[in-house]
């Protein structure tokens, strides 16, 4: 019976393509571009057919052929049927891939071809977005700033819009507080960046080409020391493929393992199957490199400090945020907003979602306190009391205001008596008692700049009110304060402030609105930390439920070797570095060191880079340059988009399209282990479809298809794809979710998009943090602490030794006292990029403040030609070049002769940027500000015989000293700089 | 005859962009014909924000105010077009493509600077209110869509149930001496237009002082009280709304543990933040105050 299934089935298979290539213009072209013969057959061969496909056309015989290009073969009938009967159970099919009971023989390229020509009979007929009345067609898509409309005729975007929600959308949840019903607007609200989606596409330095260095020769000169100066010539994808595999063999050939390093930026594009943790993973795991290991970027001070006071390991340190939404509109009477300025952030990814509610709650009448040195955009917003003070200095002002509330007994005794530890010996810190220096007002006053009085005034004002503390654009971390050289300070003090006023109680706890939403978050869809297709179990959260969940064939790199992103260029120039570790499952994590290079592993001779540049987003990033042009880099190749600064530092560029020129899909804001349930900074949860919108443009391709024409040249395309187009990964991606009980894969493809439903009022989580200040079983949906954490019960306390908030950390007492930079009690200790600095303050006294964009996400949507450089806030015209706005008081402008909009050099010992000044009010005297994350790196020549960079990219400028001594963490956000007015002399371009 | 009016509030704007950004998505690289020209892709947008940011740290005011074409009823545009430039009946202006070619002078007609000249094109361009889309049943212009604030409303009403909703919520047009008759109000324009004066009061000496609280401000002129207000936890106080170059104010300061001060202060182009005042808590009637400069009082 089965037997004679199977050959009907093969029987059939052959009207199936037939039919389809009729329907389908598309998949009639597919049929045509190859002509070659498969077989499908049982490994007895006892069944067997084949299949000739010539021309488009295709005819087949039962038997096997004696010289068939592709064979699959199926080690018995209940396997074969397995694959080819619908519906298909993909856990079976990989069970049977991984277990040898399907084998496949043939050249790679033509396996893939053929697979993937069988899996188009499944998408071929499907009807992609809507067709509007004005003859576009609507498509979707997703972006890092918020979904889109993407509408399409005859082949070129017309617009993207923000989607407004229709009827048969789900409704919107409603909170009751103060005698007033809130519910949000029907509509996605989008970021700046996502709407200069569309000039990113056709931007003027899209890479449309394969390009080589015209004096880099593989096989004869290398020329390492022009990477950056010399120009580039238009090659094929042949050749440049050819050069980047054969390079990739002869690294492991001539170096062994190691060799290779993938160096990635963090945030590219869109998608559960584009993205780096996912096909990039893919890809890196099959050809074996040296891991670039990431900082917690943006997460620093908290990962490297606060989480040592109270846990939460899992969410890099920063507290979560289920409830809040409903808590703080009900009993909070004051937030105080501290380096938070979440109208620039977005939180993380996430629009406009949160600037509705912050409007709620200034209807509402809850009063603001804004401390940063910047009168920033959600003050200028909201407004409230504004608090300036000193970039690094946070900590002084915190540890005063507990001073104050120590020495006027405006503190929480029950909760410091019964919720935390170690209270007398901080007490006796703040009070001087160990160290003869008070904490007072006083004493802060010459640290921050901030009146003592002022400080009193606010300790006070806290004491007296339910108050939120936001630190951080997200309102629970991220950003801000700590990611500048004292960002630990900065958020283990924020951690000590709360743990002093009941953290957890109504109306007390962290956040600026921006999370959370009662949302549903028990909605299964894989966020992007998932691991999309990597089928790594080790460097993405693949294993919790994306690998179950979508079964697929595991990959894994067996090179042990990585390198700390902040020492790349070190590692590269100096032969060795050593790092810390990023990783979220315990506290202690962080201690143990790891090496480069590791013993019997290769120095790396190979970069493989892909995305964005990151001349503007890592610390010191002027060494990199000396990085590129050292000897031993033998080949760097770079996979991009954009001509951006750092491309042009590569022997072969290879362009890659946008997201809007692949399939792709993805959950708004779901970071998956990297932000867990941060999708409840929206006000809906929204899965959408990544339309392939457009073809792709000039020459370029999707990385997964580059990723995959690689790999066929090391006989590796079968695994890499497992047979799947991205849209074939997207049905699986689609499948592995809660989708479809809700919506059919048709409709998805169709509509584009799907709105969970919000969580009904009695399945709400509650407020966060509320279970721990009642002493009560954890009720909050996190993960972590693992069961072997819990000091006590499972589920009850903290991820501390002690359980409870420690006020002295005991992990980082455990990890030696013998880090002066990061003690037990958190110390006071003033920025290195300050005052402090003695003889470098005396030479660069101004304090530039580098702080997270506004306008575009990092690199993603500057530079480009985007719309977004005509937005005076972000870039500045003058004499036909866009330059990256300095602000500057009028006090410290006056002083250097410098008016509105001029040209200044800001440099010190590491480097010299050109910008253009911004004089402004908002920001106090002796502080800049500029963004941190150009993606223009254009060097001139400065005059005096060395560059200056016009692009904007202030992080040449930053310490590539780590946050504290003994972590990786980067602490870019603030440094010490000189300004003067730029005299136009000799620069032109190098 | 229900019409297009476009109603802004000032103080929701937050100079995030989007507005300006829809518009160049909408129109950079698209004709939509009968209609517009496509924009400019780089400095010729149609919708502006200008910005304005005075005071002291850390007291200090901004506003932004987004500009576009104002669609006025008695557009001098109109009038200077001779045929090229149309009024429609829904109260859209629209700048014929083809008849206003050349036509820079309608460019200098515009006395709020609104029409902006394509150099490439050689046309004469202005926010079309979206008229476009609205044609095909869209409900609102793109900037109102993507204004994450709800800072800009398009509404579709009758001249009379406008000029009601101009009464109710107090709203303006710019410049309305031109008599140019905008279709564009503003809330809480003042915000843009005016300015405060503003400082806080403490007492004490540089080892230890304190904020005064709950102070009572009277802003008088010539006599005539303006307006009163207390000073809050840190000691300030704010008074807003006033015109620029409005001249001498005075300002009586009472407390019930200090001496009563009065000041004067004079308003010329921008905003006035006296930075921290120092009371004194002596005896009544001596009357005594020393300014401090906001640097002084804020040495960052």
């Amino acid at each position: 019976m089965k037997r004679t299934l199977l050959k009907s089935i093969l029987f059939g298979l052959t009207a199936a393509i037939r039919l389809t290539a009729l329907r389908s213009p598309e998949f009639r072209k597919q049929l045509k571009s190859r002509n070659l013969i498969a077989q499908i057959r049982l490994k007895d061969g006892s069944i067997a057919r084949h299949y000739c496909l010539r021309d488009g056309k295709v005819i087949s015989a039962a038997g096997l052929h004696p010289a068939a290009d592709v064979s699959i073969a199926f080690h018995d009938v209940t396997t074969a049927l397995e694959f080819v009967k619908p519906p298909a159970d993909q856990a079976k099919i990989v069970h049977a891939a991984k277990h040898f009971k399907v084998t496949v023989a043939g050249e790679d390229a033509l396996v893939v071809w053929f697979m993937q020509l069988l899996n188009r009979l499944q998408t071929a007929s499907l009807t992609m977005g809507q067709a509007q009345r004005d003859g576009t067609v609507r498509y979707t898509t997703n972006t890092n700033g918020g979904p889109l409309f993407v509408y399409v005729k005859d082949g070129r975007i017309v617009r993207t819009t923000p989607i407004d929600l229709q009827r048969d959308d789900a409704a919107s949840w409603t909170i009751h507080a103060r005698g007033r019903r809130f519910s949000p607007r029907r509509i996605a609200t989008v970021s700046p960046h996502a709407l200069a989606l569309r000039s990113m596409v056709d931007a003027k330095n899209r890479l449309l080409y394969p390009m080589k260095r015209v004096d880099f020769d593989p096989n004869g000169q290398r020329n390492p020391h022009t990477r950056g100066i010399s120009g580039y010539e238009r090659i094929s994808w042949e050749e440049a493929l050819d050069i980047v595999s054969a390079e990739i063999k002869r690294m492991k050939r001539e170096h062994g393992p190691g060799a290779i390093a993938i160096y990635h930026s963090s945030h590219h594009q869109w998608g559960n199957v584009g993205y780096y943790l996912s096909a990039l993973q893919r890809f890196g795991n099959l050809i074996g490199y040296t891991r670039v290991h990431l900082n917690p970027d943006s997460w620093e001070g908290w990962y490297w400090g606060a989480q040592h006071h109270y846990g939460n390991s899992m969410r890099l340190g920063t507290p979560g945020g289920y409830g809040l939404v409903e808590d703080c509109l009900k009993e909070c009477e004051q937030i105080v907003f501290w380096s938070s300025d979440p109208e620039t952030t977005s939180g993380c990814y996430a629009g406009f979602e949160g600037t509705e509610r912050r409007l709620w709650a200034k209807e509402l009448g809850i009063d603001f306190i804004h401390i940063d040195p910047h009168y920033n955009p959600t003050a200028q917003l909201l407004g409230g009391r504004w608090m300036p003070l000193r970039p690094g200095s946070d900590s002084a002002l915190a540890l005063a205001i507990m001073n104050v509330w120590v020495n006027e007994n405006l503190y929480d005794h029950d909760y410091v008596a019964t919720r935390t530890t170690g209270f007398e010996e901080w007490r006796a810190y703040l009070l001087g008692e160990t160290d003869g220096v008070a904490k007072t007002p006083e004493w802060q006053e010459a640290e921050t700049g901030v009146a003592a009085r002022e400080v009193r005034a606010l300790a006070r004002r806290w004491a007296a009110r339910k108050t939120y503390l936001a630190a951080g654009g997200g309102g629970q971390g991220l950003g801000g304060a700590g990611r500048n050289p004292t960002g630990t300070q900065w958020a283990r003090s924020m951690i000590l402030l709360m743990a002093m006023q009941g953290w957890g109680k109504p109306g007390i706890n962290f956040g600026n609105l921006q999370a959370a939403t009662p949302l549903d978050m028990t909605f299964y869809f894989p966020g992007y930390a998932e691991g999309g297709i990597s089928g790594d179990l080790h460097w993405t959260a693949a294993a919790i439920s994306n690998y179950n969940r979508m079964p697929h064939v595991l990959s894994m790199n067996p090179i042990k070797q990585m390198i700390p992103r902040q020492k790349l260029a070190d590692a590269i120039i100096d032969g060795h570095s050593t790092g810390y570790s990023w990783d979220g499952v315990s506290l202690e994590a962080q201690f143990v060191p790891f090496h480069y290079p590791l013993p019997g592993h290769s120095r790396v001779h190979m970069l493989y880079r892909y995305g964005a540049s990151s001349f503007g987003t890592m610390a010191n990033s002027q060494r990199m340059v000396e990085a590129y042009r050292h000897e031993s880099l033998e080949f760097v190749v770079n996979q991009s988009i954009w001509h951006e600064g750092e491309t042009l530092f590569a022997d072969i560029i290879l362009p890659a399209c946008t997201m809007l020129e692949r399939w792709d899909i993805g959950e708004w804001a779901g970071a998956g282990a990297y932000g867990h349930h941060i999708q409840e900074q929206l006000n809906h949860r929204m899965i959408v479809m990544q339309h392939k919108c457009i073809e792709p443009l000039g020459e370029s391709k999707s990385d997964y298809q580059i990723f995959l024409e690689i790999l066929q040249r090391l006989g590796l395309g079968a695994v890499f794809s497992e047979g799947c187009s991205e849209l074939d990964w997207c049905k699986r991606v689609f499948d592995s979710s809660d989708l479809p009980n809700h919506i059919s894969w048709q409709a998805f493809l169709k509509k584009g998009y799907f709105v969970v439903p919000p969580a009904s009022e009695a399945q709400r989580e509650p407020a966060y943090f509320r279970w721990f200040a009642e002493d009560r079983p954890k009720d909050v949906p996190e993960p972590l602490p693992l069961p072997s954490q819990y000091a006590d019960t499972f589920g009850k306390g903290l991820q501390t030794p002690s359980g409870k908030l420690e006020f002295v950390s005991q992990t980082l007492r455990r990890a030696g006292e013998d880090n002066p930079e990061r003690q037990a009690l958190n110390h006071y200790l003033s920025s290195p990029e300050g005052p402090a600095a003695g003889e470098r303050f005396e030479r660069y006294p101004l304090q530039l403040l580098s702080s997270h964009p506004r306008y575009s996400f990092h690199t993603y949507s500057d530079g480009k030609g985007s719309f977004i450089d005509d937005l005076g806030d972000h870039r500045i015209l003058k004499q036909g070049y866009h330059y990256w706005p300095l602000r500057i008081s009028p006090q410290d402008a006056a002083a250097r002769g410098i008016g509105q909009h001029d040209l200044v050099r800001v440099f010190n010992e590491r480097g010299a940027v050109l910008c253009a000044a911004d004089i402004t009010p908002l920001i106090a005297p002796g502080i800049l500000k500029a963004f941190e994350s150009s993606a223009v790196y254009d060097p001139i020549a400065d005059g005096k015989g060395g560059t200056i960079d016009r692009g904007g990219c202030v992080n040449l400028l930053t310490s590539p000293r780590p946050i504290v001594k003994g972590s990786s963490g980067m602490a870019s956000s603030s440094c010490l700089v000189q300004l003067e007015k730029w005299m136009e002399t000799s620069a032109c371009p190098v | 005859m229900k019409k297009w009016n476009l109603i802004i509030d000032v103080d929701r704007c937050h100079n995030c962009g989007n507005c300006v950004l829809t518009n160049q998505d909408e129109h950079v690289g698209n004709t939509f014909h009968g209609y517009t020209a496509p924009q400019p892709r780089h400095d010729g947008a149609w919708i502006r924000i200008r910005s304005r940011a005075e005071g002291q740290p850390p007291m200090v005011a901004t506003a932004h105010l987004p500009t576009l074409c104002n669609h006025c009823d008695n557009a001098p545009c109109v009038a200077a077009g001779r045929g090229a430039v149309v009024k429609r009946q829904d109260g859209i202006v629209i700048f014929d493509p083809q008849l206003a070619k050349g036509r820079k002078d309608l460019v200098d007609a515009c006395p709020y600077g609104a029409v902006h000249w394509n150099a490439e094109l050689e046309l004469p361009q202005i926010w079309i209110f979206d008229a476009h889309l609205l044609d095909q049943g869209w409900h609102q212009p793109r900037c109102v869509q993507a204004c994450p604030t709800g800072a800009m409303q398009a509404v579709q009403l009758t001249d009379a149930e406008m000029q009601e909703q101009v009464k109710q919520d107090q709203l303006q047009v710019l410049q309305p001496e031109l008599r140019t008759q905008p279709r564009v109000y503003y809330r809480h324009l003042t915000s843009y237009t005016h300015c405060f004066i503003g400082g806080s009061l403490f007492t004490g000496e540089q080892c230890h002082s304190e904020c005064v609280a709950g102070a009572r401000v009277r802003l008088s002129r010539d006599g005539h009280t303006l307006g009163e207000t207390h000073s809050d936890d840190f000691g300030d106080f704010r008074f807003s709304g006033l015109a620029r170059n409005s001249g001498r104010y005075r300002l009586d300061i009472e407390h019930a543990a200090t001496c009563p001060v009065s000041l004067d202060v004079e308003l010329r182009e921008a905003s006035v933040y006296m930075g921290a005042l120092r009371l004194t808590t002596v005896s009544p009637g001596a009357i005594s105050v020393s300014p401090v400069t906001p640097e002084e009082s804020h040495h960052v």
